[in-house]
């Protein structure tokens, strides 16, 4: 009786994890699916492998909603902003976390605190301004960084605590500086949680919508994720173009996912397992 | 002897964790990201817009203007709120209950987990444009599913009717965070020693005694902190809203985001700073409190 219950909560259980799966798969699936499909195919967005699959569809996307434009603008900015944060954080984290002083416990708050506060995008534009920073790719990218500096301060600075500092002195008294000691010693050190925040990032920066949304207005300059919806403003009745679009956006985010999942969980569970 | 070696050491510390090491990001995420949330306390209370170069002290103009019932700002804070306490409130619970579910006896249990929490990786603009097809009410796949297997009463204009285009927006905000939170849980529960729940079993607990007493209590510190990161996501929505509905219909899914961009929009700075001010004021409060329970939490381990 009790092995005959055992069954059937064992079925009942699996049947409900691959119904979630199937439900969070679908999406993508259509989306697959229909970059495939004609025009008239893709009228109706159904679960249908297209007859003939319409390759045509991405040329045509990558043609006419600019996307290699796009694509460099978006790597561009994530590169260079994740390249900047993981840089600057990683310092910063180390001497916070290896010197508690006073006042360095106040500056580690004031950056962590940052995970929770709003962009204030409207007062921000006149800084933005102030620094000729307003429509440029540099600018965006430096706003991307500084975005993500608290988190990615938050993740290094935990980290640290866990190398010994027995190794700094033995550095320095081997006659290492401040600087080789951080960049020769203790970076490679870092390496699991840099790999954390470097994936992190850049697909927080290759996501982001809203910060080109306010500050980038002229379309040479806009990353993907603007491109995108530049593009389904205009192909709204092209579901299989917008779809194509859709993907060829999405891909690296997926690229990068499964390479790095092991590290992607890890980071953004981090926070809420650990308090 | 002892001064001077804690002097040497002290020099040493200055030597190998020098301050220099700080500026970089000091002055990036301080110029960028706090200065400007602090100078919006400033602006709003000034009546800056985009048709004139000067800008004039007004008080608490801005201010009054929100809060006054003639306005419709009111109703957009409202729905901010209802939208985080609803998606908080269904994102915490269904997680949990996945959890709970998928912890033991799963095949391919990792697969699952993978599938599960990859929406979380997405771009809310991209999610929002494919569910714009989803839930199209001629075309979309959901409503076509339902007609198919015989639920066609329950196809609705999901994000056209007034009634529920709003819990539409919310329904597609939980499909992309559910499973992350689920992830979160799941590592919760993994690191509840099994003697717990040995103990228990030789008291003769049963599954709800074990969840109540056990599990819930042990999970608790995530739970807390999933539902503040919740909180903090709810508050500061603007793309899925922007791109699922920008609004509409009317202005009935209307959130303080999508507001202050369409006001930033017009050249109603002052307006559009305001409201961001105070979503920055609320949530440096929430963080502030975040960080002091933490900062508690560390001092007690």
């Amino acid at each position: 009786m009790s092995s005959y219950r055992n069954v059937a909560s064992l079925a009942t259980k699996n049947i409900v994890a691959i119904l979630l799966s199937v439900v969070t798969l679908l999406p993508f699936l259509v989306v697959v699916l229909n970059s495939f499909a004609t025009q008239a195919g893709a009228d109706a967005m159904q679960l249908h492998i297209p007859k003939v699959p319409q390759w045509s569809n991405y040329a045509v996307v990558i043609q006419q909603g600019g996307l290699v434009n796009a694509f460099v603008q978006s790597m561009l900015l994530s590169c260079f902003s994740v390249a900047v944060a993981t840089v600057l954080a990683a310092m910063a984290s180390f001497v916070l976390s290896r010197n508690g002083s006073r006042t360095n416990r106040v500056i580690y708050y004031l950056i962590v605190t940052g995970i929770a506060l709003p962009v204030n995008y409207v007062a921000l534009m006149k800084i933005m301004q102030l620094l000729h920073l307003v429509n440029t790719t540099f600018g965006v990218g430096l706003l991307y960084a500084a975005v993500q500096i608290p988190f990615d301060v938050f993740l290094v600075y935990g980290f640290v605590s866990s190398i010994p500092a027995e190794l700094d002195e033995a550095a320095f008294i081997d006659g290492a500086n401040a600087l080789t000691l951080f960049f020769r010693v203790i970076f490679p050190l870092l390496k699991p949680v840099l790999t954390t925040i470097v994936l992190l990032s850049f697909i927080g920066a290759w996501n982001d919508f809203v910060t080109p949304l306010y500050y980038l207005n002229s379309a040479k300059k806009w990353p993907m994720t603007l491109a995108v919806y530049n593009f389904f403003g205009q192909y709204q009745s092209s579901w299989n173009l917008v779809c194509a679009d859709v993907v060829l956006t999405t891909l690296p985010v997926i690229a990068l996912y499964l390479a790095g999942q092991r590290y992607i969980v890890a980071g953004m569970t981090a926070g809420a397992v650990k308090g | 002897m002892k001064v001077q070696a804690s002097g040497k050491r002290k020099s040493m510390k200055a030597k190998i964790y020098p301050a220099y090491f700080l500026l970089g990001a000091v002055i990036l995420y301080f110029a960028l990201y706090l200065v400007p949330g602090i100078l919006g306390i400033y602006f709003s209370f000034t009546n800056w817009n985009a048709y004139s170069s000067k800008m004039h002290f007004v008080g608490f103009q801005n201010f009054v203007k929100i809060f006054s019932i003639g306005e419709n700002y009111l109703f957009y804070i409202k729905n901010t709120l209802l939208f985080t306490a609803v998606t908080t409130a269904v994102k915490t619970v269904l997680g949990l209950v996945f959890a709970l579910m998928l912890n033991t006896g799963i095949a391919a249990k990792s697969v699952h987990r993978s599938v599960l929490f990859s929406p979380v990786i997405l771009s809310f603009l991209i999610t929002g444009i494919v569910f714009r097809s989803i839930l199209n009410p001629a075309t979309g796949m959901l409503n076509t599913i339902l007609r198919d297997i015989g639920l066609a009463p329950l196809a609705a204009s999901w994000l056209v009717d007034p009634h529920i285009a709003f819990f539409s927006v919310m329904g597609v905000d939980v499909w992309k965070g559910a499973g992350y939170l689920m992830v979160i849980y799941l590592a919760g529960l993994q690191a509840i020693p099994s003697t717990y729940y040995d103990a228990a079993a030789i008291d003769g607990a049963g599954y709800f005694q074990r969840l109540w007493n056990v599990t819930l209590p042990l999970l608790m510190p995530s739970i807390v902190v999933v539902v503040v990161l919740n909180i903090l996501y709810g508050l500061r929505v603007f793309d899925i809203i922007y791109v699922l509905t920008n609004g509409g219909p009317g202005n009935l899914t209307e959130v303080i985001n999508t507001v202050v961009f369409e006001q930033f929009s017009q050249g109603a700075y002052a307006l559009a700073n305001s409201l961001s001010t105070l979503l920055f004021l609320v949530m440096a409060a929430i963080g502030f409190l975040l960080i002091r329970a933490m900062n508690r939490r560390i001092v007690q381990a």
